[in-house]
């Protein structure tokens, strides 16, 4: 099965991944980014989102953790990186060990 | 702990051990599952997390250092050089199996063109270079999202068979043993009540 690779997220921050050869679709709010990621999740296996838009969407991306496909994962922008990718990690772990066994804390 | 509404009969003693069997075993099993479940998921956690630093470090700078570029170059000639990619990046995405759950598993296969898709003398050469390293980090990116989805869905797993041990051990079998103590004592009750009225009426005879 080939999968296609696609990336959303604010123009400039997705215009290199273009033409590195992942398709890219500009979403300048993460109204316009639910309705991106809804339109392309069934055509692109991996999707990349960057963290501003991945944050408030958190419970709409939830759903797509049922199923192996499409993979849905948060990348800094150009503004670099919030710490979402530390905090969904965190939370992952929270919730299936019970305690954090990386950052101990800080 | 409530007991199950059953009539205290030997068949239903009968079912009711078989029953209570069953759900020892599967709870062992159970266990069993989380445990190994929770020693992978702790491989794959750390795993992620070394990736995602890396890549994090990387693509961060990677998109500052674009930037720089784009705002050197007009935006209709950087819209114009960016849109028309030179590789085709596509996965191979098969399925792969951990402790049971079917996890995303993916090898890449990139086309790539040889240089850039632009001429030199259109864009400056910042601009190759963060090309070139997104084109450089796209194989550990495609990881980092496989290994992250790896981990939520094993973490959603073993939050289920947590729930279902925690149900059997503290719910299921407890109800089981109390139902059989249950009807262990009435049946002894009934023998009791049985030989003494043997004995009466004996004794009357």
């Amino acid at each position: 099965m080939i999968g296609k690779i696609a990336i959303v997220g604010d123009g400039d921050s997705v215009m290199v991944f273009q033409a590195a050869g992942v398709a890219a679709f500009p979403a300048e709010d993460e109204k316009k980014a639910r309705e991106i990621v809804r339109k392309i999740a069934k055509e692109y296996k991996i999707i990349f989102l960057t963290e501003e838009l991945a944050r408030p969407l958190k419970d709409f991306l939830k759903r797509f953790d049922e199923e192996p496909y499409p993979i849905v994962l948060s990348v800094p922008s150009k503004n670099g990186s919030a710490g979402y990718g530390e905090e969904i990690l965190k939370n992952a772990m929270e919730r299936a060990l019970g305690v954090d066994i990386l950052f101990h804390g800080d | 702990m409530a007991r199950l509404n059953v009539n205290p009969t030997r068949m239903e003693l009968k079912k009711l051990t078989a029953r209570l069997n069953t759900a020892v075993r599967g709870h062992k099993l159970l266990k069993d599952k989380s445990d190994e479940m929770v020693r992978r998921f702790t491989e794959i956690v750390r795993e992620d997390k070394r990736l995602r630093d890396a890549v994090e470090a990387e693509l961060s700078n990677t998109l500052k250092q674009f930037s720089v570029a784009r705002s050197v170059t007009p935006a209709y000639s950087a819209e114009a050089a960016f849109s028309m990619p030179s590789v085709a990046i596509e996965a191979e995405c098969g399925i792969d199996n951990v402790m049971g759950v079917e996890v995303p598993k993916v090898e890449m296969s990139a086309r790539r063109a040889e240089g850039l898709p632009y001429a030199y003398a259109e864009i400056t050469s910042e601009a190759d270079y963060s090309v070139d390293m997104v084109t450089a980090l796209l194989p550990q990116m495609i990881l980092l999202a496989v290994t992250e989805k790896k981990m939520r869905m094993l973490a959603d797993e073993i939050e289920r068979n947590k729930r279902r041990v925690n149900a059997l051990e503290y719910v299921m079998i407890p109800q089981l043993e109390e139902t059989i103590k249950y009807i262990k004592d009435k049946l002894s009750e009934n023998e009791r009540a049985a030989v003494v009225r043997l004995m009466k009426v004996k004794s009357k005879a």
